[in-house]
């Protein structure tokens, strides 16, 4: 009889005692998220439910919703709304911008490009977020980049800068190789046997996207979509640098309340939003089906 | 056979277990209306350097300049935390500095925050000798000595000045009514910051004399509320509320913005670029900021910061730091060494202004709802935040 | 499904398209970098190229780049490990609780870094622990298990069971099927999550500002520089040169990553 190979031994315990094996592997992971992570997070958010005496400054321990009747006020209100708007116009675009390019990437391109075109993708990444949003500064302002190449074209000046506008394009750019790479990962996955086999039965091309490669490619574009989406709920730097005045976003109040205003509860309480309005997309996600393999 | 894993109840557990942490850790900011660490010691002498010296500061206020030297004759490595506004400050000095951070260089407007908070603690200023040739409204200045005590050293200020395009202007605006006027609508830009409310103040101290204002930081509610309906009434009009002064320098020089408020340091850049502006104080005075090197409660390594407010206050520092910043010095014997380093950098910054300049300056401090007569009806900062997220968003 | 010719000229073209998206402002700052005066007007006053000895001969850079890389390695491995781990566990097990550990998984991403930045100071403080790189380490990793997690588990939804069933009926035990099926299907999300990760740690400042002690990292060091704006040019300069540095890394890595392609013939 042969040995049993290496491992066997350990392999037996963890298949006979399932939930050993997801011991083991969730609770490396828990033990650190909940004991540094959570226990200061919760700390820092149960503080929502304190308020701060103006007059004296201190920190009242005593339970109230003075904070929640604040926020639900038409300033604070307009602020969430936008930045849901704008978090949702950037996955939007950044979803449309990617699947071709995403497609082209796994299914066309040989194997040569495909490697191109995953280092170009990749590589802005590294040239620092805040010089690649300086550079958007000097292409989008007055006279500037875009301006200069519109009127080389005929096209008139344009000045967008400093405008909700302008905040969307560069959160759709900073944020496009973090929906391109699960997306491309999705769709390289897709056997090219499903895809024949669409077309063998009469689907024309628009109709296979829709029918089999769409849904197959889901999982990857929801995957992107939690990362443009949560990241730009909480971002203030892109606001600061290329919005307006009426681009203030949840992350610039936040950012305003706990130093300036040393009003640790009430950002803790705008800090609540960004995490309920997740809760409700990771629902809504997975009540579509999204995250289950059809 | 599916064993039902229950990672909930841990979840649970270690819930209620934070819980009961939250409730006993007390709580974190201010104490009331004294500074906790009012009677905290002082040395008598400076005694021999750590090796390490941790400051937080603003960019540009620990140059290798003046850094090397300091390091080769006192054998105190520099460490600096850059921090972007006065909050990140005071957040970074909670705890004490949480006994990473020795010094602290804030602005008027953390100060009060910083003393009041506990965060700070008072220093011995016969251990500075330099101190003894500053400006005198400088030495003991209300935003950083309280009862006697000195909370820290100033160091360096300057105003927040009117800015404008001489090429739309012909002659400087002599008055801040042209940042509330139509007449430049989507080309104004002022900074975003809710101490700007105090700029509207000063400003219909002059223009609404009935309003009976006397001190733009201590404003009363019907005060507060006429600055606030000035500021809303002035959104429509601004392109951009900057905060950063390299944004205001973007906005001047690509022609976006003709006038706003700015600091003397923009103005400078903008001119050694060839850009057509200038600055000016116009007649109803100007808000400033001034900088204190404060001492944290526990800071590690209080003999190298002592040596180093020694270091930073003396004439020659204070010029260097003048004309890198674009600031002014608090040591009235900087003036040569600044005219040594830039021709006319004295002037320029009117080091060598008579007091009567620096009297229209109405210097940056933390709102508070005690208001000097002894009553507690002024606006506290809180609101005033509050406030500007209203005006802004 | 099988392109027609215009649907692949359609799709060049778009390609092309994107990519000059995503590099013209990366071109911008190889331009402003030789950027005689330091406020970036368009066009450029004019060129020099001194800000390269400045950047070379800058110390705090220096150190500022290193302590970004080392923070950066430990973080992308820390997040692999416990990453990929719980992509396991919630993909494999179905427990009680299964949709709150995903959402609390994603949880460092959906809050704003100043909160987790607050948050972690005010827990370092309480425990004791000096801020340092192992606080910056601990801060960045929050959200780096996060970006390794989703690449894992979007892979994983999309391989089906019945590897694992046939892998068990040829002999295979667990830990053996882990290791030949699981892991190189795994290999591009993994290094792809990986790659992310590191650029996501390399370039993160609002918590690092919270987690850092009286040191910088490269970001904390830019966000600096911009502020004043003096040094704008130095640090298109210093981009640059990281830029550089990362092509032969990250073409390394996309050609590992083409070995996904093997798999995807093999289906």
């Amino acid at each position: 009889m042969r040995p049993a190979p290496a491992g066997a031994g350990l392999s037996r315990l963890l298949w006979r005692h399932p939930w050993l094996r997801g011991l083991a592997t969730l609770s490396p992971p828990l033990a650190w998220f909940l004991v540094i992570y959570l226990a200061s997070l919760v700390v820092m958010l149960l503080t929502a439910f304190w308020t701060v005496n103006p007059f004296t400054n201190l920190m009242q321990h005593s339970f109230s919703t003075a904070n929640f009747s604040q926020l639900f006020t038409g300033t604070y209100l307009t602020i969430i709304l936008r930045t849901v708007v704008i978090a949702a116009a950037v996955t939007v675009t950044d979803t449309i911008v990617a699947l071709p390019f995403a497609y082209f990437m796994a299914r066309v391109a040989k194997a040569r490009t495909q490697r191109i075109l995953f280092t170009a993708i990749m590589l802005p990444l590294w040239a620092s977020y805040l010089a690649r949003v300086y550079a958007w500064i000097v292409i989008l302002q007055k006279g500037g980049v875009l301006s200069w190449s519109f009127q080389k074209l005929g096209l008139g000046a344009v000045n967008i800068g400093y405008t909700n506008t302008a905040m969307w394009i560069v959160f759709s750019y900073i944020w496009l190789p973090f929906m391109v790479v699960p997306v491309y990962s999705a769709i390289e996955r897709i056997p090219s046997s499903l895809l024949e086999a669409s077309g063998d039965l009469g689907a024309r091309n628009w109709r296979t996207v829709r029918s089999v490669l769409l849904p197959l490619a889901l999982p990857g574009i929801v995957a992107g979509s939690i990362f443009t989406f949560s990241l730009t709920l909480g971002d203030f730097i892109t606001p600061l640098l290329v919005g307006g005045t009426n681009s203030q976003l949840i992350g610039n109040v936040i950012y305003s309340n706990i130093g300036t205003a040393d009003n640790l509860p009430f950002a803790a309480t705008l800090a609540l939003v960004p995490i309920v309005i997740m809760t409700l997309y990771l629902t809504g996600a997975r009540a579509l089906g999204a995250f289950e393999a059809l | 056979m599916r064993y039902r894993f229950q990672p909930l109840t841990a979840l649970f557990a270690i819930l209620a277990l934070s819980v009961t942490v939250a409730v006993s850790a007390g709580s974190s900011a201010a104490a009331g209306l004294s500074a906790p660490e009012a009677n905290a010691s002082v040395p008598k002498t400076v005694g021999k350097g750590e090796g390490k010296l941790n400051l937080i500061a603003w960019e540009g206020y620990a140059q290798p300049e003046w850094v090397k030297p300091f390091t080769a004759s006192t054998g105190c490595q520099v460490n600096v935390k850059y921090a972007g506004t006065s909050s990140e400050m005071v957040s970074l000095m909670a705890n004490g500095g949480g006994h990473q951070y020795d010094l602290v260089s804030a602005s008027g407007d953390a100060d009060l925050r910083l003393i009041y908070g506990g965060d700070v603690r008072p220093i011995n200023i016969g251990l500075i000798p330099s101190w003894k040739q500053f400006r005198p409204f400088l030495q003991s200045p209300s935003f950083n000595t309280i009862g006697g005590k000195h909370y820290g050293v100033s160091y360096e200020f300057g105003p927040n000045v009117l800015l404008y395009s001489t090429k739309t202007f012909k002659a400087a605006p002599p008055s801040w009514s042209v940042i509330y006027s139509k007449q430049y609508a989507g080309k104004i830009t002022i900074p975003d910051n809710p101490i700007q409310i105090a700029d509207a103040a000063l400003y219909l101290e002059s223009a609404k004399p009935s309003l009976k204002i006397t001190d733009p930081y201590e404003l009363t509610q019907p005060q507060f509320n006429a600055a606030v309906a000035l500021l809303k009434s002035e959104h429509p009009l601004i392109k951009k509320y900057w905060d950063l002064a390299s944004q205001e320098i973007s906005l001047f020089q690509s022609g976006t913005t003709v006038v706003g408020a700015a600091w003397p340091y923009q103005t400078n850049t903008l001119k050694a670029n060839k850009v057509a502006v200038s600055d000016t104080i116009p007649k109803e005075g100007a808000t400033g900021w001034a900088d204190t090197w404060m001492l944290a409660t526990n800071a590690p390594h209080p003999n190298c910061a002592y040596k180093w407010m020694q270091w930073v206050t003396t004439p020659k520092v204070q010029a260097e730091e003048a004309d890198y910043f674009g600031e002014t010095p608090a040591n009235t014997q900087a003036c040569g060494y600044m005219d040594k380093i830039a021709k006319g950098s004295c002037a320029a910054y009117h080091a060598n202004a008579p007091q009567a300049y620096f009297k229209t300056i109405k210097f940056w401090k933390t709102p508070l709802a005690q208001c000097g007569n002894g009553k507690s009806d002024c606006v506290p900062f809180q609101d005033w935040v509050n406030a500007w997220t209203q005006i802004t968003s | 499904m099988i392109e027609g010719r215009l649907t692949r000229v359609l799709l060049r073209v778009w390609v092309v398209l994107v990519l000059l998206f995503l590099f013209v402002p990366v071109a911008l700052i190889v331009l402003y970098a030789f950027n005689k005066s330091n406020v970036q007007g368009w066009p450029p006053s004019g060129l020099s190229t001194k800000w390269i000895g400045v950047a070379w001969h800058d110390s705090q850079v220096r150190s500022a780049l290193l302590l970004s890389l080392k923070a950066g390695l430990l973080a992308t491995a820390v997040a692999l490990l416990l990453g990929s781990a719980a992509a396991f566990g919630v993909h494999r097990f179905h427990f009680f609780g299964r949709e709150a550990v995903s959402l609390l998984l994603v949880l460092p991403l959906a809050l704003p870094g100043i909160i987790t930045g607050i948050a972690l100071n005010s827990a370092f403080e309480w425990v004791g622990i000096n801020l340092s790189l192992l606080t910056i380490v601990i801060g960045h990793a929050t959200f780096c298990i996060v970006v390794v997690y989703n690449n894992v588990i979007a892979r994983l939804r999309r391989v089906s069971d019945s590897m694992y069933e046939a892998a068990a009926d040829l002999g295979a035990h667990g830990l053996l099927t882990f290791r030949t099926i699981t892991v190189p299907m795994l290999s591009t999300a993994l290094l792809s999550g990986a790659l992310l990760a590191f650029a996501l740690s390399f370039d993160e400042v609002i918590v690092t500002t919270f987690t850092a002690g009286a040191q910088n990292t490269l970001p904390l060091w830019i966000f600096g520089a911009i502020r004043l704006g003096q040094q704008l040019p130095e640090v298109n300069v210093v981009v640059v040169f990281v830029l550089l540095l990362t092509v032969i890394p990250v073409a390394v890595a996309a050609r590992l990553a083409g070995s996904g392609g093997v798999a995807r013939a093999l289906t």
